[in-house]
């Protein structure tokens, strides 16, 4: 279970976050949506520690994370994998090695059972074969497949995903969703994916939140989401622009 | 403008303080983390036989250019033989570790910046993170012993080339006596000069891996913050080179005044 309470962030005088509270569950699938430039990369990164936040806690199954250092917040990232915006691969390493990377970290893995792994979860994010290519010479979807399969190796309780399918083309997102789903239906992971896609949110999402001026300003089913009369949901999820509207890109 | 200038210091402090901050990792990451060899070996590669080219070229020259000067201002006084003794001595001391140094500082620590800093850009610093590994850990320590190790190396490379092209300027070149050049270095260059200026490679070898990790690591976001880290890593790492050579030199020859 995650609780955030209460979360605060600001990048010098500008205001990121300005109170952020919401829990979610073991095994619940919740997406974050809201506008670009509103802090849902910011809010992901402090859930998985890599940010501490200026005032507020986030627990992880009833354990806090304030005031633990680096050493001890590598312990909890492990219960967490991630999917980064651009996917993050390592530069210098091969599709594999990236994939690869954390168990032959911990270098308890007997010699062909790491390859093995790596196989079965490229097999899975339908890349099967291509662990001797390199991060460049992949197009952006397969980087986030194999981003995905990263994260996906050491079978983590909670997913998070930043933005999996912006920049795609609409197949390769669709594919990318589908593939979160069944991820998650496989190893029945908790999982947070921050968007602005709509059509993405509704078909990975049993739960919507919406991040609006620094706060959660909805939280709802997606399907009472689209329905939703408030106008500020309504023009969000419907994408719709009024002249004169305050917005920051 | 006051504002600016105070803007300037407070930034000029903050900037220190997150370098010793990163000493201090870098320090407590050693005493709890057994180091990866294969990684540092990767990262010597790179580094030190990597550079040996333009470390041996820089000596050679420096050595060469030194070696005609003196020659040039001896011969006035008719002290051609005591030319290699100035070469050495000065190689050893002071030219081989700093220019070195500088050529190291603008090979690699652009190199390790640059790398550093496109790694956060494109946040792999955070998927390290993520992936349980510490960034000191597996990105600084290697590149900062690797550093450390190979710059004594590369520093005796530079001096060894630079009194061998000084001796063949000089005996070739200028038709200096052979025998009395080599005796007279012999004689002159004292155990106190070569491990003084092998020392403080040592030292020039942690600037150049600090500050270059630092700027990587704290660089602004984009390709132009890339950049700027970049310049801003050889500048510094240069500029503190030449500072602490001054004082490293003072303190190093009360230490071993016996030598
Ligand atoms: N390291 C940083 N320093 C200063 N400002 C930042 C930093 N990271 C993000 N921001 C700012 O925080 C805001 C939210 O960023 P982000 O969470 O990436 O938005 P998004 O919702 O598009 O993912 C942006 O306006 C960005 O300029
Ligand atoms: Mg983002």
């Amino acid at each position: 279970m995650i609780e955030v309470r209460d979360l605060k962030k600001s990048f010098g005088p500008v205001p990121v976050l300005q109170g952020v509270t919401f829990t979610v569950q073991k095994g619940e699938a919740v997406v974050i949506i809201g506008a670009s430039g509103g802090g849902k990369s910011i809010l992901l990164k402090h859930l998985i520690g890599l940010i501490t936040p200026d005032q507020g806690e986030v627990c992880i199954d009833g354990r806090s994370m304030a005031g633990l250092n680096e050493r001890q917040l590598l312990q909890i990232r492990r219960k967490f994998g991630m999917l980064f915006q651009g996917a993050a691969l390592f530069d210098s390493l091969n599709v594999e090695q990236n994939i690869g990377f954390i168990l032959d970290r911990e270098q308890n893995h007997p010699p062909g059972e790491i390859a093995q792994r790596v196989a079965e979860v490229l097999e899975l994010v339908g890349l099967a074969g291509i662990g001797k290519k390199w991060p460049a010479e992949l197009s952006g979807g397969m980087r986030k497949r194999v981003g995905l399969a990263r994260a996906i190796i050491y079978h983590p309780e909670i997913l998070l995903y930043d933005e999996p399918t912006t920049g795609l083309d609409p197949i390769a997102a669709d594919a990318i969703d589908q593939l979160i789903a069944r991820v998650g239906d496989t190893f029945k992971i908790t999982s947070i994916a921050v968007t602005h896609d709509m059509r993405s949110a509704r078909r990975i999402g049993r739960r919507i939140l919406m991040l609006h001026q620094g706060r959660i300003y909805a939280d709802e089913p997606p399907d009472d989401m689209f329905k939703s009369s408030d106008p500020v949901i309504h023009r969000f999820v419907n994408g719709i622009y009024e002249p004169g509207e305050q917005f920051s890109l | 403008m006051t504002t600016l200038a105070k803007q300037f210091v407070n930034e000029w402090f903050c900037g220190l303080g997150r370098g010793a901050l990163l000493c201090r990792d870098i320090f407590s990451s050693l005493c709890k983390v057994k180091p990866v060899w294969h990684d540092i070996l990767d990262e010597m590669y790179f580094i030190g036989v990597k550079s040996q080219s333009v470390v041996a070229i820089t000596g050679a020259f420096t050595g060469m250019v030194l070696c005609a000067q003196t020659y040039f201002q001896f011969h006035k006084v008719k002290m051609d033989t005591a030319t290699l003794a100035v070469v050495s001595v000065g190689m050893g001391s002071e030219l081989g570790p700093v220019l070195t140094s500088l050529m190291v500082a603008g090979r690699v620590g652009a190199a390790i910046a640059a790398e550093l800093g496109t790694m956060r850009v494109t946040e792999q610093i955070d998927a390290l993170r993520t992936l349980a590994a510490h960034p000191i850990d597996y990105l600084i320590v290697p590149r900062f012993l690797a550093t450390m190790l190979v710059m004594p190396l590369l520093t005796a490379l530079s001096v060894c080339v630079g009194i061998l092209a000084a001796y063949i300027v000089g005996v070739f070149l200028l038709g200096i006596n052979s025998t009395g050049l080599w005796y007279n270095m012999l004689r002159h260059t004292n155990m106190i000069d070569i491990s003084c200026g092998l020392i403080k490679t040592f030292i020039f070898g942690a600037i150049i891996a600090v500050v270059a990790c630092y700027k990587g690591l704290n660089c602004a976001e984009g390709a132009e913050g890339v950049g700027r880290a970049t310049t801003e890593a050889v500048v510094y790492s240069s500029i503190a080179i030449l500072i602490s050579n001054f004082f490293l030199t003072m303190l190093l020859n009360a230490l071993l005044p016996t030598l």
